[in-house]
């Protein structure tokens, strides 16, 4: 084994990646040996940080020095400063709002309140190397469980409180338990991969940077229930995951971690990859198992339920990726453990991502319990640019709008259901008075109407009769009585429809009506939208005091709107205006403004 | 309606390399979605005498191989451009301005979203979520991450590719 002085991680993560982190690394080690250091300096690509924002990310050990925002051009200084000369280079720490840089990363303040549990191994080891796994621990916890019988495993499971991450929040103990206890020859296990809910990132950042996590998780599923086959159902618009995934089983397979007699102990299983193909819908269990039939992705009704009838009507396990990824740790380190952390009803983390107007985007994870305010303010650093916080948006197309009142509540999974939102996989959507709460129901609704599959009534024209009348509201011809017929529709498809996803549709709608009816109001009866979003309740004027009389508005014009003679204040004709907000751009004095 | 006057010659290489991808992934009823995704990526696009092949090779009626098709996204009945400009309207995209993106794509290109502008250079859509929130908004090019976007760097994106064309 060779001995380096230095090692250091750079993130191989999504949002690292789309900041060209693969040119920063490679022009490094590039460097590194044409001065002959690559003996001594070993560069590391590793899995998500979870800091988004501040990439492409790297970090030196054995100082544990955190640099961000770090470009090719930047090599230089780096190899210069640190490596040559042993000091920091100053420019690259991250620095917070009290504008001292820091140089280790547990200092950050987005990662002081953080406790990570499933992400342990992101940003630590290298995701296509499992033997860094192994020296984590990795598949320990599935030689622990092939020495313990199936009953006791599940026992371990129920004992530590574990449940699901993927939305719903059921018991994953019991959920094992029905799918144990299921008589057949053939069982499966399946691992909800397909991370559809727009905003969230967190079954990506765990499945790229510590995939075994989740085969070893999945294998142990399948001794449980008694399976010795394994799917992983991932969106195809994951691709270094899907690689990863890849280069994780053939590694397993090789090791004979997975395949026939593991460890010896008589036991077989495996795992094969089926890639989503673009349809929200397939993230709902049954329609999910209706996709890796090769069939369209239409749900269908429960009972009976996947752990009695699923994939090929044989018993089936479903979890999604977090889940799994909380299950060796379980093992290892004990129900009791893990049942120590977090809340009464919900125990453990959970991996949030967090995104939207906040000056610190990226993957979090922490205790259930922990207020919003801390995960926005303290974690997340506020709201950019001095604005108001408005909202926080949990549980995607199923979840709702949170609003400042309920700031201080400890989220869990029976928390947030009873402010009108969910847990859901896990995304938070930070909004500011900028953004219209009308606006951001209506942008549910078109994604709902978007991807429902069609097969149920409710959802599919249901769905739609909101999102006209929303769009009326938007347009300014909304109607006193609409309010009252979305709350009728609402309740209407949560009470009949087919799937999860169709009964969950209304929430962003009902819960904005809930908290910012105000803003609704505004719309219908004053025709105005007080966060200046919905352009058609908007009119742009010229304020005579500032205008030159450029007529740059009035060139860029494409309704031919603006008129004046130079030299003298312009002025906006409403009845051809079409709203474009060309003029307020090109506008050099801000003289334009929108009311 | 898409051109017809296709060459034999140019069929029969799509039905060979369907006839490879089938053999390669194996023609269990299971492996449609792969077996249609592994076509599309080498033709670009799934032609109704595409799918009739893939149907009649593994034996599952045209009426499914046409459901499966057309339930997926991903899935192009249609010739795409050479460039596919995907922009993100995921909701941490939209809350940061996405909208006004893809508008503005849509005013330059002359094109709605789904569209494939005349020349075969550029095809626009919406997609949902690449999970590079912290760069919102961001929008996709054959792969390649454009991230914290404003409306100002949608003419200089389109000029980049037309260049290369």
């Amino acid at each position: 084994m060779d001995f380096y002085r230095s090692h250091v991680l750079t993130c191989a993560g999504t949002g690292c990646t789309s900041m060209d982190s693969r040119l920063v690394r490679q022009g490094l080690h590039d460097e590194l040996a044409k001065r002959g250091l690559d003996k001594e300096i070993k560069v590391l690509e590793t899995g998500c940080f979870g800091f988004c924002n501040m990439g492409p990310i790297m970090v030196v050990y054995p100082e544990g020095t955190f640099y961000c925002q770090v470009q090719q051009q930047d090599i230089t200084q780096i190899i210069e400063e640190h490596f040559i000369k042993g000091r920091p280079v100053e420019r690259l720490l991250y620095k917070g709002q009290e504008a001292q840089a820091t140089t280790e990363m547990e200092n950050i303040e987005f990662f002081k309140h953080q406790e990570r549990v499933v992400l342990s191994n992101c940003g630590k080891i290298n995701p296509e190397n499992i033997e860094e796994y192994i020296a984590e621990d990795g598949y320990f916890a599935l030689a622990k469980c092939l020495d313990m019988t199936q009953e006791e495993v599940i026992d371990t499971v129920k004992k530590s409180g574990l449940r699901g991450r993927g939305g719903g929040g059921f018991p994953t103990g019991t959920k094992w338990d029905f799918a144990y206890k299921s008589q057949s020859d053939q069982k499966y296990v399946v691992c909800n991969a397909d991370e559809g809910d727009p905003g969230a990132f967190m079954d990506r950042s765990v499945l790229e940077g510590d995939p075994h996590s989740v085969l070893e998780a999945m294998a142990i599923a399948g001794y449980a229930i008694g399976a010795n086959k394994g799917y992983i159902y991932i969106r195809a618009e994951y691709p270094i995951a899907v690689e990863r995934l890849g280069i994780a089983i053939s590694q397993a397979r090789e090791l004979g971690l997975l395949g026939k007699d593991i460890f010896s102990k008589g036991f077989d299983f495996d795992i094969e990859l089926r890639l989503g193909a673009g349809a929200f819908v397939c993230g709902e269990e049954t329609g999910l198992l209706q996709s890796i039939e090769g069939k369209r992705g239409e749900p269908r009704p429960r009972p009976p339920f996947p752990a009695v009838a699923g994939l090929w009507t044989q018993p089936t396990l479903i979890n999604n990726v977090e889940t799994y990824a909380n299950i060796p740790r379980i093992i290892l380190r004990g129900a009791d453990w893990f049942a120590g952390m977090g809340t009464e009803k919900s125990k453990g983390t959970k991996v949030f991502a967090l995104a939207g107007k906040v000056n610190n985007i990226g993957l979090i994870e922490i205790p259930m319990g922990t207020t919003l305010r801390t995960i926005v303010y303290d974690i997340g650093g506020g709201i950019p640019k001095g604005k108001n916080f408005k909202a926080v948006q949990s549980g995607g197309p199923s979840g709702g709008c949170i609003p400042a009142e309920h700031l201080d509540v400890p989220i869990d999974y029976d928390s947030l259901m009873s402010i009108g939102s969910m847990m859901g996989s896990g995304g938070l959507i930070v909004m500011d008075e900028d953004n219209c709460m009308v606006d951001i129901a209506k942008f549910y609704m078109e994604f709902i109407q978007d991807e429902s599959c069609g097969k149920c009534p409710p959802c599919r024209i249901g769905t739609k009769r909101m999102l006209e009348i929303l769009t009326k509201i938007t347009e300014g011809r909304g109607e006193p009585e609409d309010l009252d017929n979305l709350q009728i529709l609402a309740s209407n498809i949560k009470n009949t429809a087919l799937c999860a996803l169709g009964q969950t549709a209304p929430n962003p709608v009902l819960s904005t009506m809930k908290y910012f009816r105000d803003e609704y109001e505004a719309h219908i009866y004053e025709k105005k939208c007080p966060s200046k979003v919905c352009q058609a309740l908007l009119s742009y004027v010229i304020d005579p005091e500032k205008c030159k009389g450029c007529g740059l508005c009035a060139r860029n014009c494409p309704s031919d709107a603006i008129s004046g003679k130079v030299k003298e204040p312009y002025s906006i004709d409403q009845s051809k205006c079409v709203k474009c907000g060309e003029c307020m751009a090109r506008c050099k004095f801000g003289a334009i403004d929108k009311k | 309606m898409e051109c017809q006057c296709q060459t034999a010659v140019e069929k029969g290489e799509q039905f060979l390399a369907v006839d490879r991808i089938v053999k390669q992934v194996g023609n269990d009823k299971s492996n449609l979605i792969q077996v249609l995704e592994k076509v599309q990526h080498e033709l670009g696009y799934l032609p109704e005498e595409v799918q009739s092949y893939v149907a009649k090779k593994m034996s599952v009626p045209l009426s499914e191989v046409f459901g499966v098709v057309t339930f997926y996204a991903l899935f192009n009945v249609e010739p795409v451009g050479k460039y596919k400009i995907s922009v993100c309207l995921g909701t941490a995209c939209y809350v940061k301005g996405s909208g006004k993106i893809i508008e503005e794509f849509q005013r330059q290109l002359g094109v709605k979203s789904g569209e494939t502008t005349e020349d075969g250079v550029f095809t626009l859509e919406a997609c949902r979520c690449l999970g590079a929130c912290g760069l919102a908004p961001v929008l996709n090019v054959n792969g390649k991450v454009f991230g914290k976007l404003t409306p100002e760097d949608v003419g200089g994106i389109i000029a980049q590719y037309k260049d290369a064309v």
